[in-house]
This record gives C-alpha cells, structure tokens and sequence, in this order.
C-alpha cells in the first residue's frame, strides 16, 4: 500500500482530516529546507506538497512567485530537491511527499530519469500545473511504473465530463482548486465548494484535498468539514517570507501546530 | 491545401498542444468551440474582411525596393507593407479577428500582453473601436524602452499594468496576464498576440495573420512576375512569419526564412534564437517548442535590441516547419538590424520597426550573393516610429 494510500485510511478510521502543508523546497535556502519539513510533520503535517521551484509559475500568485525566486537565487534545482527528499526519507519513512511544480524542469531531466530518481528519493506523489489530463499521458505512465501518484486538480470550471476523464488518471488523492484565480487570491465561496463536491465524489473514488485561498484556521476548518484534506500553501510561504533565518522554523511550526488543530475540530 | 496542421489537439507534431493548469482548461475549450464556429460562419467572415478593409486599410501593397536592391546589386527585394496598417503593424490583423471573436462570446472585457507595444496599441484600438473594457500587461523593461506604444494605449482608454517580475520583459507580461486571465475568466477574452499559447491560439493567430500571403500570393505576379524565390520574416513568437509564410507552405519552389533576433552574436550566448541555436524542447506558456532554458529546465533571460522579438521561446508551429525542413531558420544580431534599419530610411524613405529590421538585415546579407532576376519578399512588418527613442540613444542623441 502507498504511503499517501495508507496516511488516509488511518485518517479515516480515525475520523480526521489530512492537513497538507505546502512551501518551496529551496526557501528561504537550502539548508533549511529538510528542517522545515520535520518541523511540518512535528506540527502536524500530513502530507508534506513540497514546491519545485520554477522560473515562470504561470498559475501561482506573488507570494509563491517570490518563494521560487528566492530558491532560483539559492541555484536550487529539480535534482536538488530529489536530494532534499532523500535526506528526509532518511529519516521519516511515514510521511507523504508530494512534489509540486511545473513540467518544464522534469521535461529537462526526462521523465523516465525523474521517475527513477523520485522512486529512489522516497517521492510518493507528483503534481505538474500545467500538465492536465490531456498532454500527460505518456509523461505520467513514467510515474506509475514505479509507483509514484500523479495528483491531479480540478477546478470550479471543470464539467462533469472532465471530472470523470481525471478521475481515470488520478492516483492518491485529488486536489480541488477552490477558488477561480492564482494561488494566495481572494476570498473562499464555502458554499460553492460544498456544492462542488459531491459533484466530483460521482466520479472521484480517492480522497479530495481542497487548496486555494485558505489563510488562517477558520477558514481549515471550515474546508476540513466538506472534503478529505486541506492544503494550505501560500499562508505558510508568508511566514516564511516574513521570518527570519533564526525564527523561520518556529514560527511555521506555531502556524501550522494553530491549523492542526483547527482541522481537527472537523 | 495539403499542408494540415494541427491536428484536433493542437499539435503541430510533436510541438504544441494545451499545456495550462486545469482552471484554463474550461476558457479553452469554450474558445475552441467558438473559433469552430465562427470560422466558416458567412456573417463573421464579412464583418471581419469589412473591418480589414475600411478600418485596417487592406489589402497592404507590395513595394519594390529598387534604389537599395541596386546598392546590394543583387536580388530584387520587395516588401510587404503592413507597416502600412492601422496601427502600423500586422498584429491588428489579429485583433480585430479575436475582438470580434469575443464580442460574439459575449466577453465584455480583453486584455492582453504586449512586448514592444504593437500588439498593446492593436488591442486597445480594436477595444476602443468594439467598446470594450481593455487591460494591457507590458514588462516594466519594456515600458521604458517603449514609452510612445504606452502613451498610445492610453489615449484609446486602455490600463497599462507595469510587470515588476522575472526579467520585466514579455514573458513575463504573458505570465501575468494569464493569471488575470484564470481571475477573470467569465468575462474576460485573452487577446494573445502571437502564434504561441496553448491550443488553439497558435493556429488561430496565425489564421488571422494569413490574409497577409493570401494576398501577396495574389499580388507578387503582377508585381513581379512571379512569387518569390524566398520568403523572409522576423521571428520574435513568430506571428508575423506565420502570416506571410502560410500560403506559401504548399509552394515547394519558394524557400521560407525566419529571421531570430541574435541580440549580442548567438556566440554571447545573449539573444533571443532558439530555433538557431538548437535550444532543448521544453513546455512554456501552454505549449510545448524550442525553448531557452539552463540545464535545470529554467527559462533564461533573452536578449534584443528589438523589445518584440525578446522571447525565449517560438511558436511551435515554426518548430515544426524547422524540424520538417519546410523553413531555415537564422539569426541577425542587433548591429546587423540597425544597419538595416539606417539604410532602410536612407534608400526608400521608409523607417522600419526594429523587429523587421532583422528580416531585411537578412536580405541584405543574402541578395548581394544572388542574380539580379531573382526575387526576395520581406514582411516589413511594422513601421520604425516606436523606435526612434531606442535609435536615437544608441546614436547618442538626447530627443
């Protein structure tokens, strides 16, 4: 069984829902990039969505564009992260990671190289932005070979019939983008999502984690209460941005220690 | 024609296709299913050619270059005028297209993103003419080096959004305007201005832009005698080349050649030609083609004289008429273009924009080793008065 497989039917069992932290591997530098995600999981984190950094991350919003500007400037690349993973794995051999980013870096390294490379890391699922369904066929068929979840999203504009095209693809679980616009926008329609997902659950089998706009724990816990996970990702990278090297790790261990427990009031 | 490309999915070969976070995929296929649509619709066609002809001023002429054909003492250049078009380049052929594209979805709002502020002034004006709301997004770089395109998409009631990222350049103005896009996505239309994106703008643009060979193709026996020996144009995304090559793709007697902008010599690694220089194929901007990026599969920072043609990638259409061996593609560096440029006004009284410039510095440098019966038709795709600022500094004048 997959570790993102087992992490939620323990989940389940217990009644609670996944908390799934993202930042960028690479920020605020490298060196603090495995201490920070033991910090996420000593805190709470589930699953860790760990981000890729990309020159042009044409779907994020500033907060995560500055994120990766502040990794590129640290020269991190995709292998370094595999590297990053590997050290973490060394480790904690529970916790889910998920790569997160876009295709051109894999495309770079070829994905037949970085599905090998994820497998021997300890990658447990891969989400590309800008790969949907459609153009991700062969890329991902790499993946499965060596058993590494393609996570895909889906989206408030996404009709039925993609829903379904998705839900023969997915692997692990689905992440459902909330809100139409960049990562870190506007404010969360809580009663759109609700309305949303039991539309996807006619298609989607595996969990479905919910992203997009949740800043702080009313709004965790909020999303907690419609899906399966929350995915909390340009709040946690503005802690980041606004730390210090000295007091990054505890003040993103205090922000996500606030939202555990918000999710688990669910 | 025989040449059929794309197919359904927007691939041109292996390039192409529909590259984007799964929030676009909706906008595009709801875009994919009105252009169908709408392309062979009777009423669309006649408001379209309607607006080309009394708003746009087409057909554009054809223009023998005699007096600098015979300084080079070589083959007879002729010129495509869109420098002549509303606007003063060819990318109001497009707009005019997708503007009414979006009055018939229903869009009350476009926006676009603008390199050197062609496409920027020709979204504007179509706005302005159709009523619509109009945001442009334009890197901060490229403000500065273009600042009468930014005074000009003013006065036609346009915003003008500065882009403070990555290298403040076009590509970034693309990146943000794609987040606008996915923002706004019920009632905004993305005017995208080249033949990049993901399906199906590539084709689409280069739709729009197609009236330009079917008109030279028409126009070049009377002038000439005959089509062209060859057929050359600058390549930034490569709209402008689409245009004038499409026609042609199915005449193998005439050669097409895209101009690349080499910037500071491709050996200075600072340019602006990944079809040139070989550059790995890697996905940007919704599509998959040649792209300049670090080993790490990083875009890289591009460099040209010419804010138009500084884009690290190309549209994949010109990829794949490079890989199939349709179209040669080279690459002109900025001194090369200004020469051009210089002796463009000096001999025909006519000031090119510094994107076309590296099509005619191409010319220049292939004429002289041809007979004089043979032919050249150049795009002379925009017209010079945007550059004068940039010409003068590196005159060391002060305007």
């Amino acid at each position: 069984m997959s570790r993102i497989q087992a992490i939620f039917d323990r989940l389940k069992q217990q009644r609670r829902k996944a908390l799934i932290p993202f930042f960028t591997a690479g920020d605020p530098n490298p060196a603090l990039t495995v201490p920070l995600m033991h910090t996420l999981v000593e805190a709470g984190a589930d699953i860790i969505e760990l981000g890729v950094p990309f020159s042009d991350p044409m779907a994020d919003g500033p907060t995560i564009q500055r994120a990766s500007e502040r990794a590129l400037k640290h020269h991190v690349g995709l292998h370094h992260v595999l590297d990053m993973v590997a050290e973490f794995r060394s480790s904690d051999a529970v916790t889910p990671i998920v790569l997160m980013g876009y295709g051109n870096p894999i495309e770079a390294m070829g994905w037949g190289t970085f599905a090998q490379r994820c497998a021997e890391a300890g990658v447990d699922g891969v989400l590309t932005v800008d790969f949907p369904p459609e153009e991700s066929h062969e890329a991902f068929a790499h993946l499965t070979k060596y058993g590494i979840d393609p996570i895909f999203l889906l989206a408030p504009t996404s009709t039925d019939a993609r829903v379904a095209r998705v839900a023969k693809q997915a692997r692990g679980y689905v992440y459902y983008v909330s809100l139409k616009g960049v990562t870190g926008a506007g404010h969360l329609d809580l009663a759109a999502i609700e309305q949303k997902i039991p539309q996807l659950r006619k298609h989607i089998n595996l969990p479905i984690g919910v992203g997009f706009g949740i800043r702080d724990a009313v709004t965790a816990l909020a999303v907690a209460k419609l899906c399966d996970g929350v995915v909390v990702g340009s709040r946690i990278v503005q802690e980041i941005e606004n730390s210090t090297e000295q007091n990054v790790v505890a003040n993103v261990s205090k922000l996500v220690k606030e939202l555990r427990q918000a999710v688990d009031k669910a | 024609m025989t040449y059929n490309y794309p197919d359904s999915t927007g691939h041109f070969g292996p390039y192409g296709g529909i590259y984007v976070a799964e929030t676009l995929m909706g906008a595009l296929d709801e875009l994919n299913q009105a252009y169908e649509k709408y392309r062979h619709d009777p009423e669309f066609i006649a408001e379209l050619n309607y607006d080309l002809k009394h708003f746009v001023g087409r057909p554009s002429p054809i223009y023998h270059a005699k007096r600098w054909s015979q300084h080079l003492g070589g083959a007879q250049i002729f010129l495509k005028r869109e420098d002549l078009n509303h606007t003063g380049a060819h990318k109001v052929n497009n707009t005019v297209g997708q503007a009414l594209l979006a009055k018939r979805m229903g869009k009350p709002r476009v926006i676009a993103e603008t390199g050197a502020g062609q496409h920027g002034v020709a979204t504007a004006t179509v706005a302005a003419r159709y009523g619509m709301e109009c945001v442009v997004y334009m890197g901060s770089e490229d403000i500065q080096r273009q600042s009468p395109n930014v005074f000009r998409m003013k006065l036609l009631g346009a915003t003008v959004v500065p882009v403070e990222s990555g290298s403040k350049t076009l590509k970034d103005a693309l990146n943000e305007a794609m987040r606008d896009w996915v923002t706004n996505i019920e009632n905004t239309f993305y005017i995208i201005g080249t033949v990049a994106g993901p399906h199906p703008y590539p084709m689409m643009v280069r739709d729009f832009n197609a009236i330009v060979s079917k008109e030279a193709v028409m126009q070049m026996p009377e002038l000439a005698g005959r089509q062209p020996d060859a057929v050359i144009a600058c390549v930034g995304g490569g709209s402008n080349a689409m245009g004038v090559f499409y026609h042609y793709i199915d005449m193998p007697g005439v050669k097409l050649i895209g101009v690349e902008a080499g910037g500071h010599g491709i050996a200075s690694g600072e340019h602006a030609a990944p079809l040139t220089t070989n550059s790995p194929v890697g996905v940007l901007h919704g599509n998959k083609t040649y792209l300049m990026q670090d080993e790490n599969g990083q875009i890289i920072e591009t460099h040209s004289i010419s804010a138009g043609l500084d884009y690290p990638g190309v549209g994949p259409e010109h990829s794949w008429l490079k890989d199939c061996g349709r179209a040669e593609y080279v690459a002109i560096d900025d001194d090369e273009a200004l020469r051009a440029f210089h002796d463009l006004c000096h001999f025909e009284g006519i000031i090119p924009a510094l994107e076309s410039s590296h099509a005619l510095a191409h010319a220049a440098k292939i004429a002289p080793t041809m007979g004089k019966d043979k032919v050249l038709l150049v795009n002379l795709s925009g017209r010079g008065d945007k550059d004068i600022n940039t010409v003068a500094r590196l005159s060391g004048i002060t305007l």
